[in-house]
């Protein structure tokens, strides 16, 4: 027992490394609760592409300052975010099996400048963050699966150097 | 119908994104995020040993679930949902680009470069690859992308997404402007 919770401590603290999908539910589920999960991405799949967010030409307008499209959409959805979290927390709102929400803070470090601008580059370059690589793969550009390919590739790579990049 | 059909404005499409933020925090106290989804790939594919990857990936399950459901919406919108309108670019970027000789604007990437052939070409390989690898070794260097940092990060409050963010916008300013338009002329 005392074993077990040591290894999934060691857990938490692996995937809490990047401050990324650490929230801990101590509630087991069915597989089929996780369906919710492909409902909420089916419809930001249909946005993505409905809104031309993964438009590799209105990503480069973005970049020129050709265009508020992009801006009026990446601004007004951080807005609708910062409201629902405020009021989330204000009215100490639960999730639907009455848990407790509760979002762990980032912790500032130098990865945040250099990888930020690793991945701004690549943005330019590809067009896509990742939401919109699977979007594209979705509607038919084949080709986009060597760069989400690729993509997996820089994740394991900066896995492997992650203790000699300064952070 | 109609309105389906057409391109979405930005103001309906930006807070339907904005609203991913509470649905997932209220569906199962989930942060939005995208880019983790590949390094749970990693992580269930090749952890070869690597601290990293050495995690239980299953219990993030439902981040692969998330990225298979916009595969399958983005689809469903391709194929049941496409207008005819064409999209509507400023025209500068309509000339620039002709200058590389990209001229078909029908798709949502260029098909002139991005084609299964162009890979073996030096600009279709940076463009396609090169780009690629720099977005996952990025997003994860960065701790996430523009819905993990950008959007879950800023909705927070947070101040290491606010620099994230900046750094990502800066990233795509220099590279757009200044060396993109070198690979897209070779």
């Amino acid at each position: 027992m005392l074993q077990q919770t040591i290894v999934s401590d060691k857990d938490f603290a692996t995937r809490s490394l990047d401050t990324i999908c650490v929230n801990e539910s101590h509630l087991q589920h069915r597989w089929y609760h996780n369906l919710k999960y492909l409902v909420i991405g089916i419809l930001f799949g249909i946005v993505l592409i409905k809104a031309e967010v993964i438009s590799w030409f209105r990503i480069q307008e973005m970049f020129r300052l050709q265009s508020f499209h992009m801006y009026g959409i990446i601004g007004s959805a951080i807005l609708v975010g910062m409201i629902s979290v405020w009021l989330i927390k204000k009215k100490n709102i639960r999730t639907i099996y009455g848990e407790t929400i509760s979002i762990t803070p980032k912790k500032f470090n130098k990865g945040q400048v250099y990888g930020g601008l690793i991945f701004g580059f690549g943005w330019a370059i590809t067009g896509a963050c990742p939401g919109p690589l699977f979007a594209q793969i979705g509607a038919g550009t084949t080709v986009i699966l060597a760069t989400l390919f690729s993509a997996i590739a820089g994740t394991w790579v900066y896995g492997f150097l992650r203790e000699k990049l300064p952070h | 119908m109609e309105f389906l059909k057409n391109p979405w404005p930005w103001y309906v499409a930006g807070p339907l994104i904005g609203l991913i933020v509470p649905a997932l925090l209220i569906l199962g106290n989930k942060s939005f995020g995208i880019s983790s989804s590949l390094r749970h790939i990693c992580a269930s594919c090749m952890p070869a040993r690597i601290p990293f990857f050495t995690y239980d990936w299953k219990k993030e399950i439902w981040n692969l679930v998330f990225v298979i459901g916009i595969i399958v919406g983005a689809g469903l919108a391709t194929y049941y949902l496409s207008g005819p309108a064409p999209i509507n670019l400023n025209p500068k970027l309509v000339e620039e680009m002709s200058s590389y000789g990209i001229t078909n604007f029908d798709y949502m990437a260029p098909v002139e470069v991005f084609n299964w052939k162009s890979l073996l070409s030096i600009k279709g390989f940076v463009l396609i690859v090169v780009g690629g690898f720099l977005v996952g070794f990025g997003t994860r260097y960065a701790g996430g992308c523009t819905s993990g940092h950008a959007i879950m990060g800023l909705s927070n409050l947070q101040m290491p997404s606010l620099i994230a963010t900046a750094s990502f916008i800066i990233g795509g300013f220099i590279m757009a402007n200044l060396i993109l338009p070198f690979v897209l002329s070779l």
